[in-house]
């Protein structure tokens, strides 16, 4: 892969325009992903984060109205294109959102979801190794393991985060994209996550939607700023924090609006 | 000022005052409207459940039967016995002139005939003894029995002579009358005579109608239903398929028993009075209720929960089957459970389809002529005598049960399926 600096690129996107039927999300936008790298995503409500992120798994293909035009590649191969195969791609490309969504079953199962449809183990001593370790990188294993085969919207708030996470990471995903994974949380499982997510870019890249600068900047190596559907500035996240070029960044972060 | 705002306080008080009282009474109303129906349907219905025997010395003698001695097993199944059943009721009363013994023999039912041969088939041995053996009574003594019978009445209007009701009365006083379970009113089928009329015909006319119903009604609602919500583009074409589902479900049940006639009877020949023809009929009629029910509750499930699925790599086919729909069942199996109740109750397209013949047999499977349980509470009802009153009460009792039945089973159901969901 091509290098940049000195990390790998991941994901690079490419003139990338996104329409809600006539309506006009993201402009042009231009941003590479550097592997193992956590890279925050920033900017006032409405100003297309998410729309940016479910680009990258194809989570708009479920909006009717939604168009995606231009490149995103990955693994140097085009996801817009046609021959793209979505559910190779979601196996890919992970994705934890912001409000935990367990599936109502048990916490078993809902980790060993993923690896069942997608075949990754061959005995029922491989799946329970596979839940093992999964919980266990998401923190969660220490708290849960008496009762994996209770329900897992009977967990607590942070608790079913840290599970998503969990559900997220069972089937080795390259990149995980969250969008605003703490904000249902309190100060204390925030940190959890935080860590975690520190944790989790040794193995995995991260693309992580925030409207907290200071997780922005405890998290994040890089950070993109988005206003009104295009990606204003990005960088490293040192540089955009202390020394922005550009004046809407500026003002953003110092909280003169957004 | 003060005192103004007290008065408005006041004022707003007796209105609620006044709303709660209306909204308590209409509630007693409703109450007392259902107690009232509840109780005169027992009240009239409970009698059916006996039955009234008279208990009637038969002579089982060879000569008079045509026997040898020793009669083979076909013998018996032969032999006469339309002079020994006559000359057993004639010996009520020795003393009886012709048009006496004439209604002497009525004073029991026409099938006594075939009582007293089971009788001796079933024990052989009783072959030129004497015994005294249950005959069920006509259905006029047996409402004189039960006391709903009116027997002030001139002569003239009844259906009982003062002859039968004297010699009925000997009988009680020699406890020679008796009465008991009426097994034959779930056994039997449909019969000219009300004491020898059974819902056994259309309570398995309604079964077979319900299951036929429920085979082709539930999994086209579901995959029309799951389709529509799940994969259809939402485009102008499936807005109209919508409208239409809808409207359908508001047509009345008769123009779906029009449309049996015409297409399923005329059109495919199908075979007339049968639960077959009556459940396609139903199936119908039950389709929208089930998809509406079915995309309601696909509606309901949280599209994070799709979502979830999606984004961990699960086709849409994948997401629907495994999450969707399994979470969308207990919704759409009470609104199934719901759409077959109105199709247990529905009379009018069955009358159509000629599920309203006289069966007087009972149906071994969907293709025999049947009728159903609403379709025979109204030829009862329609009927004269006195003794199908009772019957009619208490098959409307067997309707209510059987649809609680099919109540408490979904909730059976629905409780099962949310404990493994939640
Ligand atoms: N399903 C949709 N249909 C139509 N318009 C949408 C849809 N989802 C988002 N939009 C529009 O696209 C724009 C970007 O929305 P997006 O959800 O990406 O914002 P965001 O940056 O994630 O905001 P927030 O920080 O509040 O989550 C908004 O103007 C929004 O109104
Ligand atoms: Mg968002």
């Amino acid at each position: 892969m091509k290098k940049n600096g000195v990390n790998m690129i991941k994901i690079s996107a490419k003139n990338v325009d996104v329409f809600y039927g006539k309506k006009q999300a993201l402009f042009n936008i231009n941003l590479d992903i550097e592997e193992n790298q956590v890279t925050a995503l920033i900017g006032p409500s409405g100003c297309g984060k998410s729309t940016f992120l479910r680009c990258l798994n194809r989570m708009n293909d479920v909006i009717d109205i939604c168009k995606v035009q231009g490149e995103i590649v990955i693994n140097d191969f085009n996801i817009n294109d046609k021959g793209c195969d979505v559910v190779r791609l979601r196996e890919k490309i992970g994705m934890v959102f912001q409000k935990p969504n367990p599936f109502p079953k048990t916490l078993y199962e809902n980790i060993s979801y993923g690896p069942s449809i997608h075949g990754m183990a061959q005995s029922k001593q491989e799946m329970d190794e596979i839940v093992e370790i999964s919980l266990k990188k998401a923190a969660l294993w220490e708290e849960v393991k008496d009762r994996l085969h209770e329900p897992g919207t009977g967990l607590s708030g942070g608790q079913q985060q840290r599970l998503c996470i969990a559900r997220a990471i069972s089937v080795q995903p390259e990149v995980i994209l969250m969008d605003e994974p703490c904000s249902a949380l309190d100060p204390i499982a925030t940190a959890q996550i935080e860590e975690l997510i520190d944790e989790l870019k040794k193995e995995h890249t991260i693309i992580i939607v925030t409207h907290s600068m200071a997780q922005a900047a405890r998290v994040s190596q890089r950070t993109g700023f988005f206003h009104l559907g295009e990606l204003i500035e990005h960088g490293l996240t040192d540089k955009i924090f202390k020394n922005p070029d550009n004046t809407k960044t500026q003002d953003y972060i110092t909280g003169r609006f957004g | 000022m003060n005192k103004n705002k007290e008065k408005l306080l006041a004022k707003r008080y007796s209105s609620e005052k006044r709303f709660q009282f209306l909204g308590k009474s209409a509630i007693f109303m409703a109450l007392l409207f259902l107690a009232f129906f509840i109780f005169k349907i027992f009240s009239t219905g409970y009698t059916a459940f006996q039955k009234t025997w008279l208990i009637v010395p038969v002579n089982f003698d060879v000569e008079t039967m045509y026997l040898d001695a020793n009669p083979s097993k076909e013998d018996l199944e032969d032999a006469d016995y339309f002079e020994i059943s006559l000359q057993s009721m004639f010996n009520l009363d020795k003393n009886a002139n012709e048009k006496q013994q004439n209604e002497l023999k009525k004073m029991v039912s026409y099938f006594f005939e075939r009582e007293i041969k089971q009788e001796l088939i079933n024990d052989p041995s009783l072959l030129g003894k004497t015994k005294e053996i249950y005959l069920t009574a006509s259905d006029d003594l047996d409402q004189v029995f039960k006391g709903n019978y009116p027997r002030d009445l001139p002569e003239k209007q009844r259906r009982v002579t003062d002859y039968q009701l004297k010699i009925f009365d000997q009988l009680v006083e020699q406890g020679k009358v008796e009465s008991k379970f009426n097994l034959s009113f779930f056994t039997y089928p449909d019969s000219r005579e009300a004491e020898l009329a059974g819902i056994a015909s259309s309570f398995m006319g309604s079964i077979f109608s319900i299951l036929v119903c429920l085979a082709i009604a539930f999994p086209v609602a579901v995959l029309a239903a799951i389709y529509l919500e799940e994969f259809a583009p939402k485009n102008r074409f499936t807005d109209f398929i919508e409208v239409n589902i809808n409207n359908l479900a508001a047509v009345p049940s008769i123009v779906f028993g029009l449309l049996g006639l015409g297409i399923l009877l005329a059109v495919f020949q199908l075979p007339r009075s049968t639960p077959l023809v009556g459940g396609i009929t139903l199936s119908l009629m039950t389709l929208p209720t089930i998809i509406i029910a079915c995309r309601a509750s696909l509606k309901a499930v949280p599209p994070s929960i799709r979502e979830a699925a999606l984004a961990m790599g699960a086709s849409r086919m994948q997401t629907t089957m495994h999450h969707t729909v399994p979470l969308s069942m207990p919704g759409t199996l009470s609104g199934t459970i719901i759409g077959l109740a109105q199709a247990l109750g529905e009379t009018a397209p069955l009358i159509l389809i000629g599920m309203v013949a006289f069966v007087n047999t009972i149906p071994g499977s969907p293709m025999d002529p049947a009728a159903s349980l609403p379709v025979q509470i109204y030829i009862w009802a329609e009927s004269a005598e006195r003794g199908f009153v009772e019957k009619v009460s208490a098959c409307i009792m067997v309707l209510l049960g059987f649809l609680i039945i099919m109540n408490l089973f979904a909730q059976i159901i629905r409780h099962k399926f949310e404990k493994k969901w939640s």
